[in-house]
């Protein structure tokens, strides 16, 4: 596939303060977003995503490195300029104007027609749904209804790039689900790229084509959804997204993209082995819940006690703590008719299937 | 039905309203008692003395009524032939003192709206630097401050001898006892009752719509006259008034600046009480002055805010 490069990202590094002060917000930050993608940049607070975001609009300019819109360097145009349109975490809708009004703003703008600019306002309004609220003002529309005003607006002067910052975290928990379908299917109608920032990991996987997971002002790693879910690279990425238990062990040979592992626990497991790694020694392994399995003890596998038992209607947890100290979390889903679960106290043994166990790029 | 009927409870009884009522009263007595003495007190003095017969030295002769006063602001009497006038000299003042407000404030509003911007978009820190030095004028005199003035545009002030100086001009240019003299010496106190209010709804401006405005194609007028000006407009709308009332009713500014000749209402005002001695008439011209303030204030507020309403 000969995808087209939205926006590219190359090396950009910028610092906010000085001397002992200074905050690495970006560092040597690559990435490359295709077109007509919806990509989403995830990461706990104050990890450099609103910084990145508000570079590619323009508000921000980096210390180093620089961002390429269509394979065209941008550093030299102003946010008035720019083909993107950013959705603000907190809408910024202008309080002076109707809805309509709001919309129609960057149109006018751009200096088109009167009679374009009211067919395209309408045709917005339509997309979102808002026709009946088009001559309210902003103030007067609830935060769910201002969201949608936000998308118009921004998308309305059909950019080639569509920026979000965190546009559904003000939102409650079934309005913002809502949302994010309806997010979806603007994204789809309107085939512009979105660029979505987050810090809610299971936002970041229903929704994305691909995500960025960044710490600390570099990206770590970037996938879609599953290659992310099922191949972290590392202990944060692991930890960040989805539940995790991680393990230690020794590496006893490595063929075929798959790694020999003796668990310090005992057992030795067949685990994946991250692309161009070559792991020897000490490693860390992470085994997402439902990947380990329940079995009776004395079968081999890791030995432990079973802590706690939570059932949560489709699933059961087991909470197992390991003869070696550490806990260890089994998921197993509830089938009818099959009694899964152990009770709490019961000796369990927990295996590892090949495969199920990743390594780590710590 | 019986569950639409009020629950008893909620039904406030009769004597417990009363006794509400009563305290609410009492609570705002002080303020009542205020503006009582302070406001009305005052102008039910002038309106009584505008309607009274003039005494021989100032001061009016009470019980003895007379349209003299209200008469003497438009009309002026032939002391030889009774034949009536209009009167003209009134006439030019009270033009003279709307047009010269008018100038004011407008050139309040042309200094007054980017300064006020100018401090809003600096760091907080320096913002409180520059609050400080708009309002230092305010700790000095008045009288002084026209003075200070008049050093300035004086055909040997400041102002000429640079101006003579740089060879612009080969003579000073006349700017005192002028029209214009009274209109520099007006913006300069009254500037910043424009430049406070238009700074305090500025600073209350999110930022984040001024990015939100260039983000959507406005360039830096276009942010500034499509949302940074309409936000704007209660600091605008009160400057405005704060400016032109005071101006309207100027009285030191005129009277140092203009000279004898360039009078304005206020020192009309004065003369009729003081060397004139026509206490009805300086009366009848105050309450003539209020009134168009009040007009003025009405119209100006009604289309102000219904701009602000259709952006
Ligand atoms: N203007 C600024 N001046 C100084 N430091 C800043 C500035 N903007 C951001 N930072 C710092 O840079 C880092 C990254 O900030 P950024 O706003 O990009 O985080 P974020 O990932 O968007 O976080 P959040 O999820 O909380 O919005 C933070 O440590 C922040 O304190
Ligand atoms: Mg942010």
């Amino acid at each position: 596939m000969a995808e087209r490069t939205a926006v590219e990202a190359r090396r950009i590094t910028r610092i906010f303060g000085s001397g002992t002060a200074a905050v690495k917000a970006l560092d040597d930050v690559s990435v490359e977003i295709r077109a007509n993608e919806f990509f989403t940049l995830l990461g706990p607070s104050g990890c450099g995503k609103t910084t990145l975001l508000r570079m590619i609009a323009g508000f921000e300019f980096p210390d180093a490195g620089e961002i390429l819109l269509d394979g065209a360097d941008i550093a030299a145009l102003p946010p008035y300029r720019r083909p993107v349109n950013t959705v603000f975490q907190n809408y910024a809708l202008f309080p002076h104007l109707t809805v309509r009004q709001n919309i129609a703003f960057g149109l006018e703008m751009l200096g088109r027609a009167r009679a374009k600019i009211d067919a395209r306002v309408n045709e917005m309004l339509r997309l979102v749904r808002m026709e009946e609220l088009g001559d309210r003002r902003c103030d007067q529309i609830s935060g769910g209804q201002q969201q949608r005003v936000a998308l118009a607006r921004a998308l309305a002067p059909e950019p080639r790039v569509l920026l979000l910052d965190e546009p559904l975290s003000a939102l409650d928990y079934k309005l913002r689900k809502e949302m994010q379908v309806e997010l979806k299917r603007m994204q789809h109608q309107t085939g512009i790229t979105f660029v979505f920032v987050t810090h809610d990991q299971e936002e970041a996987l229903t929704m994305s084509d691909r995500v960025a997971v960044m710490s600390r002002g570099k990206i770590l790693q970037i996938g879609d959804a599953r290659e992310i879910y099922e191949h972290p690279v590392n202990r944060f990425v692991a930890d960040f997204i989805g539940e995790s238990n991680f393990l230690s062990g020794t590496v006893a040979a490595v063929h075929d993209g798959r790694a020999e592992v003796r668990l310090d626990d005992g057992p030795v497991i067949m685990a994946e082995v991250p692309r161009g790694l070559t792991p020897t020694g000490r490693v860390s392994l992470v085994v997402r819940p439902e990947h380990g399995e329940l079995a009776p003890p004395g079968g081999g596998g890791l030995a432990g006690t079973v802590e706690t038992v939570i059932y949560s209607g489709t699933d059961t947890h087991h909470r197992v703590r390991l003869d070696g100290g550490g806990l260890f979390i089994v998921r197993s889903q509830n089938r009818r008719g099959v009694a899964g679960g152990r009770a709490e106290g019961e000796r369990v043994a927990i295996r590892v299937p090949d495969g199920a166990a990743q390594i780590l790029r710590d | 039905m019986p569950s639409a009927a009020p629950h008893p409870a909620v039904r406030p009884r009769g004597a417990r309203r009363g006794r509400e009522i009563a305290r609410r009263w009492l609570l705002s007595a002080p303020a009542l008692l205020v503006i009582l003495v302070a406001a009305v007190g005052p102008l039910f003095v002038m309106a009584l003395y505008s309607v009274m017969a003039k005494g021989d030295f100032g001061d009016v002769r009470f019980g003895t009524f007379s349209s003299e006063g209200w008469f003497g602001v438009f009309f002026q009497r032939d002391i030889f032939d009774d034949t009536l006038t209009l009167a003209d000299a009134h006439l030019t003042i009270f033009w003279r003192s709307v047009v010269l407000s008018l100038q004011t404030t407008l050139a309040a509003l042309l200094l007054g709206v980017p300064t006020a911007y100018f401090i809003a978009t600096r760091p907080a820190r320096s913002r409180e630097i520059w609050l400080f030095l708009i309002t230092i004028p305010f700790w000095t005199n008045l009288l002084i401050r026209t003075f200070a003035i008049q050093e300035v545009i004086r055909n040997e002030g400041i102002l000429n001898g640079a101006l003579v100086g740089l060879g612009i001009v080969d003579r000073p240019v006349q700017i005192m006892f002028t029209d214009t003299a009274i209109l520099i010496g007006m913006v300069y106190v009254y500037l910043p009752l424009m430049v406070l209010p238009v700074y305090a709804s500025m600073e209350k401006i999110d930022f984040r719509l001024v990015e939100a405005g260039y983000d959507l194609y406005a360039g830096r007028l276009a942010v500034l006259r499509r949302i940074i000006l309409p936000l704007a407009r209660p600091g605008i709308v009160a400057g405005s008034i704060l400016v032109f009332i005071p101006s309207l009713g100027a009285y030191v500014t005129p009277r140092v600046l203009g000279g004898g000749k360039n009078m304005m209402l206020g020192n009309l005002i004065e003369l009729q009480f003081g060397p004139g001695r026509n206490w009805p008439l300086g009366a009848a011209i105050s309450i003539t002055l209020m009134a168009v303030v009040m007009l003025a204030l009405l119209v100006y507020v009604r289309n102000a805010t219904k701009g602000g309403q259709h952006g």
